[in-house]
This record gives C-alpha cells, structure tokens and sequence, in this order.
C-alpha cells in the first residue's frame, strides 16, 4: 500500500508542477524566454487566495479573483518587462527575468511582513478514506480535480477554438501568422493571461495544502519549473506534462529512498542533468 | 583600520570570485548560473584541511584541484547542452551541490562548518594576500584575452558552429575555460573560508551565484575593468550604506533589471558609447570649426 499512496502523494504535487511549468512553457514556445518571474505570479496568487478568503470566507470567489487579477499582472509583466528586452540575446531577458522575480520576492516580504500568512478557517479540510488507513484530503482531491479540468480547457481552446488554430500559428511561424491576418501582440497577451492564472490557480492550492503563503513560497517551484519544461524539452507542451507528473512521482519516491543522499529539491535537478546526459533535447524535444 | 582592511579583503575575494566567472561566461560566452558551487567547493575544501590541521597557504592549491574537478566534470556535462539548456544545467549543477552538502554530517549539513582557524598572518597580510592573487588573476585575463586562446573564447562566444567549421576543437576550449575559472573560484573559496571562518550551505546557494552574474553584467560581460570596478563596488556598497543593506536584494535586483533594460551590456559598454559619443561630438565640432 506504501506504494500507491506515495504514487497518488506524486500525482498530487505532479499537478501543482504542472499548472505552474505550463505557463512557463507557453511563454518559452512563443517568447523564447525562461520566465524565472513566473513563479512571483505563482505567490502573488497564494498571497491573493488567502487575503480573499479570509475577508469574504469564499474560496471559489478567492479563487477566481485570484486568476483573473494575477492574469491581468502576468500581462502586464510581459508589456512592462519583456517587450522591450525582445530584440535582445536571449541572456538579456533571463537575467532580467531572475531580476525581477528576487525584487518580487522582496516586495511581497515588505508588504506581506516575512512570516506569511494562513487561512483564518481552511477549507477543504475534511478527508475520505480510500482504503484502509490511507486517507486523501479534499484539497488533494481538488488539485487533481482542478488540474484536469483546467488543462482539458485549454487543450479545447487550443484544439477546437479560431483563437487556438490563431495562437498555434503564432508558435509555429509569427511571420507567416502576422500575414494571414493574426494580431501577434493579442495572442502573447492571451498567452501571458492564461499562463499567469494557472500559476496563481497553483498558488492558492498550495498556499491551501500548506495553509500558509510566505513571500519565499515561489523560490523552489521556480527553479523546479525550469528544470520540469527542460526536462519536457522546451516548448513541447506534452512534454511538460509529462515531466511535472513524472516529477512529482519520482520526488515523493525518492524522498523515502534515497533522501539521505540527497535533499527533495535536489532530485529534481540530479533527474534533470541525468536525462539531458542522454537526452540533450529533453523528453520530448525535437531536434536542437 | 581594520574596518578598512576587512572592506578590501572583501572586495578582493569578490573580484577574483567575478573574474572567475567572467572566464567562464564572459570570455567563452558559456552562462554559469551555479558558479557559487565553485566557490563553496573551494571553501569546504579549504576549510576541512585546515581544520585538520594543514597550513592555510597548502590549502589554497587543493582547493583550486578539487573546484577544478567539480568544473571539469560541470565542463563535460555541459559540453552536451547549449544556450538555454546549458543555464538551466548549471543551476540544476548549483542546486545539487547545495543538496549534496546540507544532507551530509561530514560537510557540516545545515549547521556548516564553524571556527575554521584564521589564516596565520594577521589581517593586513591576509588582505595583501587576497588583493595580490585578484590582480594576478586580472593579468592573467587580460594577457590571456590577447592571446591566440582569447581568440577562440571570443569566436566561440561569438557563433560556435563557425569555430567548428575553422577546424578549432571547441570542445577541448569550452573544457579549459571551464577549469581555469573553477579553479580560480576554488581559490577565491579558500580565502573565502579563511576570511569568514564560517561557511555554511546557504553561503553558496543560488542568491551567491546571481550576485556574482550580476557583477559580471554590470561591470560588462567580458571586460575585465568593467568586472573588477563592478565587483569591487557591488561587494562593499552594502556595508557602506546601511539603507542599502536592509534592501539589499530589492536594490540588486533592481539594479540588475535596470541594467539589462537599458544598458545590456554594463557599465563598459555604457562607458564605451559615451566615450565614442563623445569624440564624434568633439570630431564633429572640429569638422565645424574647418
């Protein structure tokens, strides 16, 4: 049983990597840029989940503020941040990147005070017994609940909408999508939107797993990302995918056998270097 | 006095630490986001042997050997990966590191490594030490920038595929400017610990390896001035204004975007274009004046 419960334990924290990777692979397949900011979005939605809640006692209506408002930010992060770095070479818009996610995790340290912030009354607290003595909580079963239906959203957008067929032309080949009449800006603006709401939807699952935000929450699911959508080899959307959850799995087993070696956080990044050793395009990468 | 002398202690550890890394990224166009491994191999090396009793100065070598293995296997690794791929290596290189270390009793794990014994000189001849091996190192740069091996770091950071075409091994290149700078930043360890006589996990994480990137692009990837000034400014400016300090990160940050917005590449490509800006202006009112 040990087994199933740390498999469905990885399922768990394989979601949460991938409603935050995804963003950041939408961002790399249009942009070219490692996003590192990304994971700021990822805080300010837990900081926006637990501020809501706590004043209106609604989690669904923290929720959907929280992914609307940190959409709107995510957006505005691209016109403030990355439009003018466009033309540059790619280190340019990292280092930035980086920058400007170490000056976000300072403000929200000043603003929010160092020692975070907790749900007045968690919700969600209650759990189901799957089977003898394994217990799963309804927050865990809302991650993956969540997770599916939000992915299947977009996997619909992408597939069945004009905006979807618009914004896969614009990844493939922005020239030929400009000619054909697609407005190029309004799809990375959608694409900064969608990313940003599923990081703050992530955050404010965490924040309600932990119950806790603290300005520090987005340091270790950044860097993790990175690895994650390196692993899925940069751009493949499936393969982002497929690493989070593969990730997730692989973590929640390797803290019990080999976390004396190494720490949780390092084995993403010890699986990372191992797979690029072999496999330099990623998981699913096509050629360099 | 001592104030003083503990300021250019510091500065010059930074600075051998940036030059280090301007080696690495700023020579050969390699991007390092996990050099403070380098420098945390350097320093629990150090430390170890000189806890066990070995005297500081016969530390400072194995400390470069051991950085410099950790960089050459880093080097080889890396030789796989390229621009993206290659950042994202070297901060996973970064983070294992820090992982390995804080997991194990015979690194000290989360506590360090406390009450490493001074370097047996006195602080004025320690800082002497320290500020010698800096300006050894930026001569080395500087001559070694003018070499035919300055050469090809420079057309391998400029496009790769075409030093390979010219029949140059890029590998075997890529692979000593990897040594060189580890091991430098082993040295700059070894000081490091001898400095402090404290090191911990956390004195090498990932906020290390950002600051000294962050030296190396303020100062102007790949001009050695440009990184000594920036590394010797950015290192000391904390202590000196305390405001600063406090938001120490939120000023570096700041500092950093603001640099990548409007002057990509630091402060010498600022000074080289007011400095051209400005001779053209001359130029233009002596063409004026005829």
């Amino acid at each position: 049983m040990l087994y199933l419960e740390l498999f469905i334990q990885g399922f768990v924290q394989g979601s949460i990597y991938a409603l935050i990777a995804l963003g950041l692979t939408l961002v790399y397949g249009l942009l070219r840029i490692l996003h590192v900011a990304h994971a700021a979005l990822f805080t300010l939605g837990g900081y926006i989940g637990v501020i809501v809640t706590n004043a209106t006692g609604s989690f669904t209506l923290a929720m959907v503020v929280a992914m609307l408002v940190v959409g709107f930010a995510g957006m505005l992060m691209y016109k403030l941040a990355y439009e003018p770095l466009l033309s540059k070479p790619p280190y340019v818009s990292l280092i930035a990147s980086i920058a400007l996610f170490i000056a976000a995790e300072e403000i929200f340290r000043i603003a929010f005070g160092p020692y975070g912030l907790s749900y007045q009354t968690p919700p969600l607290q209650g759990q189901i017994e799957l089977f003898s003595d394994f217990y799963l909580k309804y927050a865990e079963i809302l991650v993956m609940g969540l997770s599916v239906v939000l992915l299947s959203a977009l996997a619909w957008l992408s597939m069945r909408t004009r905006t979807g067929v618009a914004w896969r032309a614009t990844v493939t080949d922005p020239d030929m999508a400009r000619a054909f009449g697609v407005k190029i800006q309004n799809v990375r603006y959608l694409n900064f939107f969608i990313g940003s709401s599923f990081a703050a939807a992530a955050g404010v699952l965490v924040a309600l797993l932990n119950n806790l935000v603290e300005p520090t929450m987005g340091s270790v699911p950044s860097y993790k990302a990175l690895a994650i959508i390196v692993l899925g080899g940069l751009g493949s959307i499936r393969g982002t995918l497929i690493a989070a959850l593969l990730l997730g799995i692989l973590e929640s087993f390797g803290t019990i056998y080999i976390g004396h070696l190494l720490g949780r956080d390092a084995i993403a990044f010890a699986f990372l270097i191992l797979v690029l050793m072999v496999r330099p395009q990623g998981l699913m990468g096509g050629k360099l | 006095m001592s104030y003083e002398i503990t300021l250019l202690t510091t500065m010059a550890i930074s600075v051998l630490f940036a030059l280090s890394l301007n080696f690495i990224t700023g020579f050969c166009g390699q991007i390092s986001l996990g050099h403070a491994a380098f420098l945390g191999a350097g320093a629990y090396t150090s430390a170890m042997l000189s806890k066990a009793g070995v005297p500081f100065l016969m530390t400072i070598p194995a400390a470069a050997l051991c950085a410099a293995v950790l960089g050459a296997i880093t080097g080889l690794a890396s030789l796989r990966v390229r621009h993206d791929f290659l950042a994202i290596t070297t901060m996973g290189v970064g983070f294992l590191f820090v992982g390995i270390i804080r997991q194990q009793d015979f690194f000290g794990g989360e506590i360090g490594i406390a009450g490493i014994p001074g370097s047996g000189f006195g602080k004025v001849r320690f800082m002497l030490i320290c500020v010698a091996l800096a300006f050894t190192f930026a001569a080395f740069s500087l001559y070694v920038r003018r070499s035919w091996m300055g050469f090809v770091f420079k057309s391998i950071a400029d496009n790769e595929d075409v030093t390979r075409v010219l029949g140059i091994d890029v590998s075997r290149y890529k692979l000593i400017a990897f040594i060189i700078g580890t091991g430098t930043a082993g040295v700059a360890g070894a000081l490091y610990a001898h400095h402090f006589r404290f090191i911990g996990p956390d004195s090498f994480g990932f906020v290390e390896s950002i600051s000294v990137l962050a030296m190396v692009i303020v100062g102007g990837i790949g001009s050695v001035w440009g990184v000594i000034f920036a590394a010797a400014l950015l290192s000391v400016l904390p202590m000196l204004v305390q405001f600063i300090d406090d938001y120490k990160l939120l000023f570096y940050s700041a500092l950093l975007f603001s640099m990548m917005r409007f002057s990509p590449d630091g402060i010498a490509g600022l000074c080289t274009r007011l400095s051209s800006s400005i001779s053209r202006r001359t130029t233009e009112s002596d063409g004026n004046k005829r």
